[in-house]
């Protein structure tokens, strides 16, 4: 038999291993329930499973003259000069966002070609240009 | 001239560093217990130069030096003077020098109000202070100089970024840096209390007052960051969960974490390397979180120029104090001796501790985690507010049940005899609960749980109002003020009412009960920008309540920029929220419409919080 202190010892140890493995096993798993992935319009287009009911980022340029705006809906297409996508969204959109600019939408797909967004996102900085979409435009560019 | 007079400071500070640490090694060689007079007025003067220094580029952007790159790049001569001198720590470099003064005054103050404690303790800490000083001085005058200057010399500045022509954002980096860079000083006296073997309970008496300050400062510098960005970013919320905003949590929370440690160790004498890990874990978050700001390795709305070389110099910096606290505390570590029993006060800190951490590590890797999948599986994703909301709410939810008992229960060991008192007030939160839900309508379960946890925890914080025993107000107030924010948090996140919208001069919309007009459009004409204001009638058709608000789109000269101002009326029950935008001239304008019941609630809640902080101070210095 263990004396009494060190069973007391083993159980608090015990109890604080259980609840550091669950509290760690929480936290990794909701972060991989609710992290969003960023992609281009290429990236939809390449990809064969798409998740339609999960949330994702979009990111490239507003198409010049692809602008819409009616009593519903702001309606514009974000391309990377590859591939196009067509994004519908309602609500007030940041400052520099414009035609022939960097954007990032976020929100789900409806199907392949077309993007509901429920948020739209740009820097406060006029010569910011999201590193993702800076990465695309340099691969496109070789 | 004004650039050398800067750099020539720049310089004496460094010799001034330099020699402090030279006499404080010669003091520490002497057997009586008394430190050198130089040693003091070499502190005094470290001081008032840094000062100076800083005054000095205070005068350049009053007079719109231009000859300096900082100003130029920074600063507009048409600027009103407010943001002259705001302008001042607005940016990359003059903020680093604010940095740098909160570090040589409060090593001073340190070392000057902290007479009864023994000479190496205090000389050992004011060695670390100056070379964290030293360290800093040269990242100054090294990489990101306020003093550099530009040839030819241009006419007219480049100006602040409008966004940041605010008073909230003028005030905001002060309060914070006294916060986190004010966390320096505890650091430098856990090193030394390692080294010069204090480790006992007058060693948490010499650090609590500035872990009180700092973590007074830090609330309330993030919440005026907080209300910044809810009445400038345009999106409505008060907190999004952005790397910026949890690099300043993360020293918040290791901070409220060795508030309450520091009681253990005053009290009883033990949890005194924990303590020290705490204290050396809040300096180095800060460090890290303005590594993460200014590197630009993560994406946020921050408006700081990013530049690698900053962060290479941050990261070296940051290894080298991680790598040193590490090394001292592996040959310093001695087993505690003292017991603590399962069901006494000392472990009810230490549960609030734990709390703390997994709060912290909560925000740490959901901070850092986009830069590991971007490094090792080159995808790119963010992290957003689902996360930290789903891993956090269902938490707090006990931890408010334990802030409500933890001060009921004696230290050393503790039986519970007040359960019947615990039940009724479980009983009244579970009835307000209901009432709320009654009244206005059902909400989730996880937030059914926060309101009733908070209620717990608010009545048994007034409870303790009334008892007989000697009242510990600062405690009473900050716990009790945290149950108010978050049950308002959780209030105003349910009943938010959220409606988006495009709408036409003179157009008429009607969305579930709320009437929406656009009556007229104004144009003005201000100093520094013109403005396009709306006049939109908002009528609620179930009160027949009936406002106008009034958004506007401002267009500055200097830099030219955009912004978007929400227009917000605030009243003790309810804010409207209303932003408008509008794109390439289209006739229609997109708006955003918030009701966030009880928003101002939130403010005060906080304001309350850190007053606990202050009636702590005040009785600590009054004891001392």
């Amino acid at each position: 038999m263990l004396p009494k202190k060190v069973k007391k010892r083993a159980s608090l140890l015990s109890i604080f291993f259980i609840v550091s493995v669950l509290s760690i096993f929480l936290i990794l798993n909701s972060l991989n329930k609710n992290i969003l992935y960023f992609n281009s319009p290429s990236d939809i287009r390449l990809n064969k499973n798409i998740n339609f009911d999960k949330k994702i980022r979009i990111g490239g340029m507003v198409k010049k003259d692809s602008l819409k705006i009616n009593d519903q809906e702001i309606k514009f297409v974000i391309t990377d000069f590859k591939n196009e996508i067509i994004v519908s969204f309602t609500g007030t959109v940041p400052n520099l966002f414009a035609e022939g600019k960097g954007v990032v939408a976020e929100g789900k797909l409806l199907d392949k070609k077309f993007f509901v967004a429920n948020r739209i996102l740009a820097k406060h900085d006029e010569n910011y240009m999201p590193p993702e979409i800076k990465n695309i435009m340099k691969e496109n560019a070789k | 001239m004004l650039s050398n007079i800067g750099n020539i400071l720049l310089l004496s500070n460094v010799l001034i560093g330099a020699l402090i640490i030279y006499y404080s090694f010669n003091c520490l060689k002497t057997s009586n217990n008394l430190v050198f007079k130089n040693i003091y007025q070499l502190s005094l003067i470290q001081s008032t130069l840094i000062l100076s220094c800083f005054f000095t580029l205070v005068a350049a952007f009053l007079v719109s030096d231009f000859s300096l790159i900082n100003v130029y790049q920074n600063s507009h001569s048409l600027k009103p003077v407010f943001y002259k001198i705001s302008g001042t720590w607005g940016n990359h470099e003059g903020s680093l020098l604010l940095w740098v003064i909160i570090l040589t005054v409060f090593s001073f103050l340190f070392l000057v109000l902290n007479k009864n404690h023994p000479k190496n303790y205090r000389l050992h800490t004011l060695i670390i202070q100056n070379l964290l000083i030293l360290g800093f001085l040269f990242f100054i005058l090294f990489n990101s100089n306020p003093f550099s200057i530009i040839n030819p010399v241009p006419k007219e500045g480049l100006g602040l970024n409008p966004i940041l022509q605010d008073p909230a954002l003028a005030i905001h980096p002060p309060l914070l840096y006294v916060g986190f860079v004010g966390s320096s000083i505890y650091f430098s006296a856990a090193m030394a209390s390692m080294v010069s073997n204090y480790n006992d309970r007058s060693f948490a008496k010499s650090i609590k007052g500035w872990v009180l300050i700092s973590w007074v400062f830090q609330t309330l510098g993030i919440m005026v960051g907080s209300i910044w960005a809810y009445y400038e970013l345009g999106w409505g919320g008060f907190w999004f969960w952005d790397p910026v905003e949890n690099a300043s949590l993360l020293p918040w929370f290791a901070m409220t974490a060795l508030l309450h440690s520091l009681l253990v160790l005053e009290k009883r004498n033990a949890l005194y390397f924990w303590t020290i890990i705490l204290c050396l874990l809040t300096f180095t978050l800060s460090v890290t979180g303005t590594f993460l700001v200014r590197s630009g390795i993560l994406n946020s709305v921050h408006t700081f120029a990013n530049d690698p070389s900053r962060g290479i110099y941050i990261l070296v910096f940051l290894s080298i104090m991680i790598i040193t606290s590490v090394y001292f505390l592996f040959t310093r570590y001695k087993p505690e001796t003292n017991h603590i029993s399962g069901n006494s006060k000392e472990t009810f800190v230490l549960i609030n501790n734990w709390f703390m951490m997994f709060y912290l590590i909560t925000v740490l890797l959901g901070t850092l985690y986009p830069i590991f999948t971007d490094v090792l599986f080159k995808s790119k994703i963010s992290v957003g507010p689902p996360f930290y909301n789903s891993v956090i709410a269902p938490v707090v939810v006990f931890f408010l049940v334990f802030m409500a008992i933890g001060p009921q229960t004696k230290w050393i060991k503790n039986k519970f005899t007040n359960l019947k008192q615990l039940s009724i007030i479980l009983g009244g939160a579970l009835l307000t609960n209901f009432t709320i839900i009654f009244l206005f309508k059902s909400y989730s379960v996880i937030s059914n749980l926060i309101i009733i946890s908070s209620l717990f925890l608010i009545f048994s914080s007034f409870m303790d109002l009334f008892k007989k025993t000697k009242l510990n107000f600062a405690r009473i107030i900050s716990h009790l003020s945290f149950g108010f924010l978050i049950f308002f948090i959780g209030l105003n996140h349910n009943f938010t009412i959220e409606k988006d919208f495009n709408l036409k001069l003179g157009e008429e919309k009607v969305i579930d009960n709320y009437k929406f007009v656009l009556n007229d459009l104004e144009l003005i004409n201000q100093i520094n920008y013109k403005a396009i204001i709306g006049k939109l009638r908002v009528k609620n058709m179930n009160t027949n309540e009936e406002r106008t608000l009034k958004p506007e789109i401002r267009i500055y000269d200097n830099p030219q920029t955009l912004t978007y101002e929400a227009s917000i009326k605030t009243n003790f029950f309810k804010d409207h929220y209303l932003t408008m935008s509008n794109i390439d001239r289209s006739e229609y304008y997109n708006v955003k419409f918030q009701e966030k019941p009880l928003m101002i609630w939130i403010w005060i809640s906080v304001v309350m919080l850190s007053l606990g902080g202050f009636v702590s101070l005040f009785k600590n210095a009054k004891n001392n």
